[in-house]
């Protein structure tokens, strides 16, 4: 088991946890009072970034090269201009600002040093080449005859929450949108193809129901070691592909397969964790039990872990991003919209509660 | 000169002394003070240049009315605050 540092983004504040399993012990707290969307380390560099929304003041974007002892803003990304006189209105008829109104994923790009990703609220995708210095909008995505159909869920606007890297390679990039489906583009952002073959909305007439862009996927990962195997907590239920996204088939995780997060084992492609809600209408744990979902054969079976999680009145909910596995494939942690802070050095068979008096928890992420 | 004023609460992110700057218009005003003050932009107006959703600015106690433009007129002794909406409880 390695040493890690874990980055747990909440409402009020980023903290960090270090040690491994049960040693591991909340140490240090930054940006103490404001809202933290979410924290990402860059393992190639060892750099630190820290999302904020300062709400009145806007998003920012702050980074540290020293994990976390000091913090520098550097830019956050920006729309360019609407085109005078172009139709782009919500569902409801709005006009869609052109505005930065949220940073909803953040991760390194591979294909050169210092080169980011960054996934924005109303659905925007950025991509800064000097560790954030300078953001440029990915307009072929942006400027997609589908987009002014992406549309909010849960939000008023669309949010690019899920970004996945291709290890094979950095020029194929995975993206997930709520409400605005899932995409790839191979040719490093230049041109851009949808991926949702296989799934469906029932929040849409029946006609519109496997059109990629009213797809809402809640998040989607890749296995590092089998990146043609995706996994996908989908506003529907769940989902995986072992094609390399030419389909998707649908699992079902008894009592329930609504929820925000999944993440699968870095070596082990078969291997995954969601952790389930009653259902769109009751974003509680069912019946009052917090459990973790864990298969270990694709989604034929799925277990419920439960030793150490609370099962008699809790009301934890965990959002997108409130669930990550360190790359040792043994060590999870996740946070809850109510504080609590649990993590496991067995693969969710035990699990270990680091605090249960935190800010709402939006991130956490293994540095 | 007009003397422009921002929210205590906006000093805990950024430097943004009380201040004397030239111009006609709250975006004149607002432009000059910027200028010399970049990273103060982007927590007062959006990349549009549109006051952000609960900021508001007051020109001799009226609070403005173009959000967008800031064309507001200012005269040359006005007193300007930027400020922004108190927030909730939670």
């Amino acid at each position: 088991m390695t040493r890690s540092s874990l980055l747990v983004a909440t409402r009020k504040g980023l903290f960090v946890a270090e040690g491994a399993g049960k040693a591991a012990q909340l140490t240090r707290a930054m940006f103490l009072g404001d809202h933290v969307a979410l924290a990402i380390a860059d393992r190639r560099d060892g750099s630190w970034y820290a999302a904020l929304d300062h709400g009145h003041f806007g998003v920012k974007l702050h980074r540290s090269a020293n994990r976390g002892e000091t913090w520098t803003e550097i830019s956050a990304p920006e729309y360019p201009t609407k085109p005078d006189g172009f139709v782009d209105k919500d569902i409801w008829g709005h006009d869609r600002e052109w505005v930065t109104k949220g940073i909803w994923a953040l991760e390194p790009a591979l294909d050169s040093d210092g080169a980011l990703w960054c996934g924005t609220v109303p659905g925007g995708l950025f991509r800064s080449t000097d560790r954030g210095r300078t953001w440029s909008l990915v307009e072929s995505l942006w400027n997609h005859p589908t987009r002014v159909r992406w549309n909010g869920g849960g939000g008023d606007d669309a949010a690019l929450h899920s970004i996945c890297v291709d290890p094979r390679d950095p020029r194929c990039v995975v993206i997930g949108v709520s409400v605005g489906g899932v995409w790839r583009t191979r040719d490093g952002g230049a041109t851009w193809r949808p991926h949702t073959a296989g799934m469906k909305a029932n929040y849409v007439p029946p006609e519109l129901a496997e059109w990629p862009e009213v797809q809402d996927p809640h998040h989607l990962v890749q296995c590092p070691s089998a990146p043609h195997v995706f996994w996908c907590q989908h506003h529907m239920g769940i989902y995986r592909s072992t094609d390399d996204l030419a389909s998707w088939h649908e699992l079902h995780a008894p009592p329930s397969s609504f929820g925000f997060v999944v993440a699968v084992h870095p070596r082990d492609p078969d291997v995954a964790w969601f952790i389930p809600a009653h259902s769109d209408q009751k974003r509680t744990p069912i019946t009052g039990e917090l459990v973790v979902a864990r298969t270990r054969d694709g989604g034929r079976h799925f277990d419920l872990l439960r030793d150490g999680l609370p099962q008699r009145m809790a009301y934890d909910l965990v959002l997108r991003h409130a669930l990550d596995i360190a790359p040792d494939g043994e060590q999870l942690a996740f946070g809850s919209s109510t504080g609590n802070l649990w993590v496991t050095d067995d693969q969710g068979d035990h699990w270990h509660a680091l605090s249960h008096h935190l800010p709402p928890i939006y991130a956490v992420r293994y540095a | 000169m007009a003397d422009v004023a921002f929210t205590p609460n906006l000093e805990r992110h950024v430097e943004c002394p009380r201040r004397a700057a030239p111009g006609a218009t709250v975006r004149e005003v607002l432009d000059g003070v910027f200028a010399d003050n970049p990273r103060l932009r982007g927590y007062v107006v959006d990349e549009r240049g549109a006051l952000r959703r609960h900021m508001t600015v007051f020109v001799d106690g009226r609070q403005i009315s173009d959000r967008e433009r800031l064309s507001d007129r200012v005269e040359p002794r006005s007193e300007i605050y930027v400020m922004q909406a108190l927030s909730g409880g939670s």
